[in-house]
């Protein structure tokens, strides 16, 4: 048996299989409002995992084009990136992809003594998964960015008030009250 | 594990009343006694509870504007949602009590991929509480025949139409059917539905077991059962003109049935089930959106330390002075 | 509760599901990036708020006061005699869960505990255990519990994770308002001296300045000064901003943002530029210098406290009427509480348009007018001189901000604006606009930099919509009409949509307005080239 040809014949199941996996990661499971809300825009979350899964599915089984793969990804990452989870659980549904393999296709791979194949796919997965830690690193990295600009904005903003304010002579002491020219982050 | 409690809370009152009637013989009491107490409270208890909201005052104007504002003249406004009159406010609670206007209100479903079905949980929601709350009412309609002597003709006519089917199903109306399926439907998304089931309370588990066990003694007493219906109307009669009569042969599970309902009712006042009389009560649908043009009153307004011109003058004198700006104290 | 502090056996504890759990028993672990920090003591003393402390969310001991519990449950049943909105609304909840999957907490994180229902929920339950037959009775199995100091923190975590956008009282169907409940919610926190201080140290600001972001009168002249330099860099044209000026016919109030932050500034140099074309007679106050409020998001008394500096400055300054700016919740203020707050505003007249003679009769007691309202009808009545081309470089999308659209119904005044200032307009899907528009995300006292995950992250459900039109349409411009937009939409987009920036409608209005005597434009209001293709965004 040809591994590659029972992952794309099984599609349909394994994808699906996957995608429930990766819902059950959040705090209400793969039948609750996100995995089930089928509207884009009602429910952003669980159509956006869904859509990028089958172009990650596809692009696995083919020539993992790297440009497409990194779109896909960069689309999961971005979100799981500001969601509760801690680095190894917000990359992790990549691996998940191998659960749902086995789980699939367990009987096909012990039967037909296929494991050379499956090494061989989940190499492909692995090599995913290292494509995910880098974009989720550079999503955080942006995440740190932006907050950083706003710190700086405000700071800014805050010379700004204070530099005008210095140029006056005989302003009250604005010392002990608010205003003035005090960052507005503690 | 809330369902089980409720549905236990509900078999045990499905067993009180049994024994109490076949076992005990307290037939007056579960007959007249316990209804009349039931509909005591009920109507002390709905009394009371709107009594207590109303007195309650509405310090601020909020109607949730869900249309266009009535503003400059050429400007459509929707007249209903964003309320500019009190027709429009009549007109919106009227939408909204006999249509369930707001949870009919679903996102509009984008089909990107054709290959998916959409499941548009929200509108079968709606469905579904219409449903129940409608063939309810028609129930409760047809139940009011029982007081009644002799039977106006409108409502056998409505009998008459809600018992179409009866060619084919003896003894059952379309509201049974409707009502029971209405049901069925709203326990089980409290059950399939993960985010439903997470905020769904004993409570909410015991009012749909209740209004299930008595809708369905309701039909078994009609078909399966075969009540003694001239019994019942004596009955009913007698309670309504104050004179209670037990006719014998009425069989216990009548009286499960009037027990429920008696518990339904007294139940009632403390539940969520005022969610009925409340919905008139509800500010942010019943106000006309017209807070910049007529002036709400809170009757509990009280003056509150405010930082006036002349502080603020004060403390920055020199800066406006500095600047060339006017001061009141120069 | 010591942030992430992770114990060894828990470092190889990944878990693929998280367990799940009854919501009755609290739960709350103040994950940095998702809460944003606690007012500091200072400045409630400043506004003679109770209980004053320094004391930190992520730490164990909120060093709550002694009768903390006594002071709630006092609170509560003050609320409840005081407000039908609040008793009705913890009462009537039947749990039907139309309003789960509306709120954009919810929808971008799936925490169950952002269910509009749940957020709600948690104060319930205390109100059932005090105040209800059944909760006292039946406890936990009617859905009620004790007050603690977990209740507490859960309370802070949750209410100050809710914007007040009301998107769930409109799929409500008894109208519950979880803004009502999450407005009492704040209130019953700072009896005990818990605030945030995103919220508290702006509303300190703005009662001794006169405005959130601390400007004093000078700064303020400043600041519009050099407003009007710009104004002449791009135009040509010298304008005049009065300030302070008594007799005038009209007074403008709008957000301090405006004439402090950006991108706002050019909305402000807008607001200028139409004035002076049209020659309205008009002031701006270095007192009232904040039309936004954000004691709105602390306590009906402290709106109501920042918000007399408004009615007091135009009695002051002897005005007709008063011009509001582009705010969201500025106008949830002035539209449904203002005259309630401070009015009657018997000393001013029906605002009419010197300019149309236009009645605005809509705000005939409040004295009140949306500029949108007002630039709306002097387009409709051919007053201004408009070249839409001026705005091509954009293809836009309006966002509606949640208090203008649910708690108001402004609508259409400012779509007619864009529609005549600008070519190229393209709606986001329906689901997401006007009243069932989603928030930005960060309003209501959320959008401070140490919350900005959970702002990114509730922001999403926005942000889609816009990356949306973007890819159907090559959208790279986001407008709307609120100044906390403007500040928090140009992050959330950078994040999600990078492509797409953001403006006020008045940006557009003053890009299109084609002023008498003004120099040929060579740059749009933002200094960029102004027919330069160059400017195209990549579509």
């Amino acid at each position: 048996m040809d591994l590659g040809q029972a992952i794309s014949q099984k599609k349909a199941a394994i994808l699906g299989k996957w995608f429930r996996l990766i819902m059950d990661t959040y705090p209400l499971d793969a039948s609750g409002f996100l995995g089930r809300e089928k509207d884009r825009f009602a429910n952003p979350v669980g159509y956006t995992i869904s859509r990028e899964i089958e172009v990650l599915y596809d692009e696995l089984l083919q020539d993992m084009d790297s440009e497409k793969l990194a779109a896909s990804l960069d689309s999961i990452i971005r979100i799981r990136s500001v969601q509760d989870y801690p680095p190894s659980e917000a990359v992790s549904f990549v691996f998940l992809l191998k659960k749902a393999i086995r789980e699939e296709l367990g009987d096909d791979i012990s039967d037909n003594q296929a494991y050379a194949d499956l090494l061989a796919f989940e190499a492909r997965i692995d090599k995913l998964a290292l494509l995910a830690l880098d974009i989720y690193t550079k999503c955080r990295e942006k995440i740190h960015q932006i907050r950083l600009n706003e710190v700086k904005t405000e700071t800014e903003r805050a010379f700004r008030l204070l530099e005008i304010t210095r140029r006056m002579h005989d302003v009250p002491d604005a010392e002990e009250h608010p205003g003035d020219g005090e960052n507005l982050s503690p | 594990m809330n369902a089980l409690y409720a549905f236990f809370a509900v078999a045990l009152l499905m067993l009180v009343a049994f024994f109490g009637v076949w076992g005990l013989g307290w037939n007056t009491l579960f007959a007249v006694m316990i209804p009349y107490a039931a509909l005591a409270i009920f109507i002390i208890g709905l009394i009371y509870r709107v009594v207590k909201w109303a007195r309650a005052p509405v310090p601020f104007h909020i109607p949730t504007t869900c249309g266009q504002q009535k503003s400059l003249p050429w400007i459509k406004s929707d007249r209903i949602e964003s309320p500019s009159s009190t027709m429009g406010v009549v007109a919106r609670m009227a939408m909204e009590i006999l249509l369930f206007r707001s949870l009919f209100r679903n996102d509009k479903v984008q089909l990107e991929d054709k290959k998916r079905v959409t499941f548009q949980g929200n509108r079968v929601l709606w469905l579904g509480g219409l449903v129940f709350h409608w063939s309810l009412l028609i129930i409760l309609f047809r139940h009011s025949r029982l007081f009644m002597q002799p039977v106006p003709d409108f409502m056998i006519f409505v009998r008459d139409i809600d018992g179409i089917l009866q060619g084919l199903i003896p003894a059952v109306f379309i509201t049974d059917i409707a009502i029971l399926m209405a049901l069925t439907y709203l326990f089980l998304r409290r059950v399939v539905f993960p985010q439903v089931r997470y905020i769904s309370l004993p409570s909410d588990y015991f009012a749909l077991f209740l209004l299930l066990g008595v809708v369905i003694l309701g039909v078994l007493v009609k078909t399966a059962w075969k009540v003694d219906i001239e019994g019942v109307k004596v009955l009913a009669m007698g309670m309504f003109t104050f004179n209670p009569v037990v006719p014998e042969g009425i069989g216990p599970a009548f009286y499960i049935h009037i027990f429920l309902a008696s518990v339904l009712l007294a139940y009632f006042p403390f539940s969520k089930l005022m969610h009925g009389p409340g919905i008139f009560l509800s500010p942010t649908r019943n106000l006309i959106n017209n807070s910049r043009a007529v002036r709400h009153i809170n009757p509990w307004d009280y003056p509150v330390k405010v930082h006036t011109y002349e502080e603020w003058e004060d403390e920055f004198r020199e800066a406006i002075r500095g600047v060339g700006l006017p001061l009141e104290k120069e | 509760m010591p942030e992430e502090k992770l114990k060894p056996e828990e470092i190889l504890d990944i878990s693929y599901t998280p367990p799940q759990k009854d919501w009755i028993k609290p739960d709350v672990k103040f994950k940095k990036g998702s809460f944003g920090y606690a007012a500091q003591g200072k400045h409630l003393k400043y506004l003679d708020l109770p209980n004053p402390r320094d004391w930190r969310p992520q730490e164990d001991d909120w060093q709550l006061p002694e009768d903390w519990e006594n002071i709630i449950v006092k609170g509560i049943k003050e609320r409840l005699g005081k407000n039908r909105a609040f008793q009705l609304f913890l009462d009537v909840c039947v749990r039907c869960g139309a309003c789960a999957d509306k709120c954009h907490f919810f929808i971008g994180s799936g925490d169950p505990k952002n269910m509009p229902v749940m957020r709600t929920e948690l104060l319930r339950s205390v109100y059932r255990k005090n105040f209800t037959m059944a909760g006292k009775i039946l406890g936990k199995l009617a859905g009620a519990r004790d007050l603690s100091v977990d209740v507490i923190k859960e309370w802070y975590y949750y209410f100050y994770q809710c914007t007040e956008c009301r998107r769930c009282s409109v799929f409500c169907p008894y109208g519950i308002d979880t803004c009502e409940i999450t407005m009492m919610g704040r209130e019953l926190l700072s009896l005990i001296g818990i605030n945030a201080n995103w919220v508290t140290e702006p509303v300190a600001n703005c009662f001794r300045t006169g405005n959130h972001l601390g400007v004093p009168p000078h700064a303020f002249k400043t600041s519009i000064d050099s407003a009007l330099e710009d104004i002449e860099d791009v135009t040509g044209i010298k304008v005049d901003a009065p300030i302070n000026k008594k007799g005038a016919e009209i007074l403008f109030i709008t957000p301090s943002a405006d004439y402090f932050a950006l991108p706002h500034w050019y909305t402000l140099m807008g607001y200028l530029m139409l004035f002076h074309e049209i020659g309205l007679d008009y002031t701006w106050s270095a007192y009232a210098s904040e039309g936004g409020n954000f004691g709105f998001f602390q306590s009906a008394e402290m709106a109501k406290r920042l918000n007399a500096k408004i009615y007091a400055e135009a009695k002051r300054l002897g005005v007709k009427w008063i011009l509001g700016g582009e705010c969201g919740h500025m106008w949830r203020v002035i539209h449904q509480y203002m005259d309630t707050y401070n009015g009657p505003a018997d000393f001013m007249e029906e605002p009419v348009s010197p300019i149309t003679g236009t009645k605005f009769e809509n705000a005939r007691s409040t004295k009140m007018v949306h500029i949108c309202e007002f630039t709306a009808d002097l387009i409709h009545n051919n007053k201004l001189k408009l070249d839409p081309s001026r705005n091509d470089k954009w293809r836009l999308t309006f966002h509606d901000s949640c208090n203008t659209s649910r708690g108001m119904g402004l609508l259409e005044e400012p779509r007619y604006v864009i529609n005549n200032t600008c070519n190229n307009f393209f709606e986001m899907p329906d689901n997401t606009i006007r009243e069932r528009t989603f928030c930005c995300g960060s309003g209501a006292g959320l959008g401070s930099d140490e919350n900005m995950e959970m702002r990114l992250r509730g922001g999403f459900p926005r942000a889609n919509a816009v990356r949306y039109v973007h890819e159907e349409h090559g959208v790279n411009l986001l407008s709307c009409i609120c100044a906390i937009d403007r500040a928090t939409l140009p992050p959330l987009l950078e994040y999600w949509v990078p492509e797409v920036q953001v403006s006020g409608v008045h940006e557009l209005v003053g890009n299109a307005l084609v002023m008498k005597g003004e120099k040929e434009r060579t740059t749009d209001l933002r200094g960029e080239p102004l027919n330069g293709k160059e400017g195209q965004e990549d579509v």
